[in-house]
């Protein structure tokens, strides 16, 4: 199956509430096949698709307010349209997911597959002071259990959670095994589950419940401000997700997420027939970053090379995690930008270029 | 004669529903969002639907009106209020889903949003309070604002060459196919109130039936940003904002629609 259908047909199985979206290539089959399955006849799920992305995911701020496992998808420029909603829902804590089907920017830029929004994701993205937890799927398998994973993080910390993918793994056709349908939640267990907080109608037995982001009292804004930094902290310490490939005895490691980790899968092969000693390091997780692992691995290698499809931007992170363990490791990018995806025979020859030539 | 011998039952000429919180409004001396508010909050008690109603608060002056209506709120980005209530009344359809906004809120920055969610005709109510002016930012213009009325950022009155005419958004949305009901109020008199009153009712009773989108307009004063006593408040408003919004019903499809099986 496509990688964007497979996202549309794990929401359905993983007993989703709901879906507002938006058209824009090249992440569209996720919303025409949501539209093609009709799950509220199956399941119940909700499908709608919205006159703009800023009534998207405002649709999906509402959405989520009533305590339910809703998302919405989109592509580049429009996730700087949903920017706004974005800070909204982690503002008001709450829990959805939003996929990023990647193209190139900035702009229009390209529909070509790019990761020239990792920082926007990791970073915040809005304005204010918040963080979403990031996935990267790599295969269209991934793209099948990281939406499960996605809802299971973001009730975990009541936090928007992103997949963020691109258009190459978007379009990508792979085997894959769909996961087993959940039931969705019926209203008594969303009361029951997250009544604390969600809009599901006051009953005289507790007080009302509102979803806010707006504090005017500083003191009380920096006391939310704390809490949800706290929040980020914990999902820093819990929730670093990674995988090695060859890693072991590595002298050189390549880091990658996403498509640029499936192109340094086959550069790791090219460069051990080669006899260079290289590993693949891939996060999982953007944020939190798996600093950790750097962290270890940073004492045992001679650099890093992160490969992106962009101007470099993950390679911070990398500088910053090596330079928190206390080493010295030097930390080199190789990327390629406007929707080129890297070949692998160009990520040897730019480790070879940067850790090789005298 | 002691206060507590006055306060029985029987000498009780009118009560505040428990709807309505003891919280004490910031709204200014004269302004008509308390009385909308007291509106809504009766109704919502006097029809059984606190457990029901999920109100959406827009950003402008009533952006705190979920500390008035003791019910679930949620509070949306300004002028994204009808897509948050679609978001809500989509996946809870049984719930009673209102939007309460402002002008600036309604016809300036949400005006796309409104207008798709009345075109699809989301099961809401649509409760929208027209002073023709921006209050809670200081006075300026709003796109409701009249043809010459003076406000911070038309301080020689609006200009239609630079500014463009003042939008009637309840005239625009009484055209679309999705809004079953669609009026224009005010709430600045005994009779007036009554009246408005009765609106919102028959559009809440209307979202219950779900017949689409309601939409009730409040034709309102801003006395702050009008710079007037909210007495000369209420006559200027008769004597300019009337002639130009005039009140009444625009629609009122009696016919049941078919509500969206989705």
């Amino acid at each position: 199956m496509k990688g964007n259908e497979v996202l549309a047909e794990a929401a359905i199985r993983c007993g989703c509430d709901g879906y507002f979206g938006y058209p824009i290539t090249p992440q569209s089959e996720v919303m025409e096949m949501l539209m093609f399955r009709e799950p509220w006849n199956e399941t119940g799920m909700k499908v709608l698709q919205a006159e703009s992305e800023v009534a998207a995911i405002n649709m999906l701020y509402g959405a989520a307010a009533t305590g339910k496992k809703v998302l919405t998808s989109s592509s580049s420029p429009g996730i700087s349209l949903m920017a706004e909603g974005i800070s909204y829902i982690a503002g008001a804590e709450l829990p959805c997911l939003v996929i990023n089907v990647q193209r190139g920017g900035p702009g229009l830029g390209t529909i070509q597959p790019s990761q020239a929004d990792y920082s926007q994701a990791v970073k915040g993205g809005g304005h204010g002071d918040y963080k979403m937890i990031v996935l990267a799927p790599s295969s269209v398998q991934e793209m099948n259990d990281f939406v499960d994973l996605a809802f299971e993080l973001a009730f975990k910390y009541r936090n928007p959670a992103m997949i963020l993918t691109d258009g190459a793994i978007g379009q990508m056709m792979e085997k894959v095994e769909l996961s087993d349908y959940k039931k969705r939640w019926t209203n008594e267990e969303v009361i029951d589950k997250w009544g604390s907080w969600a809009t599901t109608g006051k009953p005289s037995s507790r007080e009302r419940n509102v979803i806010t982001s707006l504090e005017l009292d500083s003191e009380k804004m920096e006391a939310n401000n704390q809490r949800f930094q706290k929040k980020y902290r914990q999902m820093e310490a819990e929730e670093q997700r990674y995988e090695t490939f060859q890693i072991e005895d590595a002298e050189y490691v390549l880091v990658a997420f996403g498509t640029s980790a499936r192109v340094c899968q086959k550069s790791v092969e090219i460069a051990r027939e080669k006899g260079l000693k290289v590993g693949l390091l891939r996060p999982i997780s953007l944020f939190p970053f798996p600093k950790n692992i750097i962290g270890e691995l940073a004492p045992k290698v001679k650099g890093f090379l992160s490969v992106e499809m962009n101007a470099g931007q993950m390679v911070e992170d990398i500088k910053l995690a090596v330079h928190e363990a206390g080493c010295t490791r030097r930390v080199e990018f190789f990327g390629r930008m406007g929707g080129i995806i890297p070949a692998p025979g160009e990520v040897v020859d730019a480790l070879e270029q940067n850790f090789l030539k005298e | 004669m002691d206060v507590k011998e006055i306060i029985k039952p029987e000498n009780q000429v009118y009560g505040k529903t428990e709807l309505l919180t003891d919280n004490v409004m910031h709204y200014c001396p004269g302004c008509t969002h308390g009385v909308v508010h007291k509106l809504m909050a009766e109704l919502i008690d006097e029809m059984g639907l606190q457990e029901k109603a999920i109100g959406v608060a827009p950003v402008g002056c009533a952006v705190f009106a979920y500390n008035y209506i003791d019910i679930d709120w949620q509070e949306a980005a300004h002028g994204r209020a009808p897509a948050v209530a679609t978001g809500i009344v989509r996946i809870n359809p049984e719930k009673f889903v209102f939007t309460y906004q402002g002008d600036g809120d309604l016809a300036s920055i949400g005006a796309a949003e409104i207008i798709h969610a009345c075109n699809r005709g989301e099961n809401i109510l649509v409760v929208f309070i027209n002073n023709g002016i921006y209050g809670m930012t200081g006075g300026q213009m709003a796109p409701t604002t009249l043809e010459k009325m003076v406000t911070s950022t038309t301080p020689c009155g609006r200009d239609t060459a630079l500014n463009g005419y003042p939008l009637k958004m309840t005239d625009l949305v009484a055209q679309l196919p999705g809004t079953s009901y669609v009026t224009r109020q005010s709430a600045q008199s005994a009779p007036a109130v009554r009246k408005c009153k009765r609106a919102l009712k028959k559009g809440i009773k209307n979202v219950l039936d779900k017949k689409g989108t309601s939409f009730v307009e409040v034709v309102s004063t801003c006395n702050s940003g009008w710079k007037m006593t909210p007495v000369k408040a209420n006559e200027w408003m008769e004597e300019n904002m009337f002639p130009f919004y005039p009140l009444g019903d625009m629609k009122d499809s009696e016919k049941d629609k078919p509500v969206s099986n989705n």
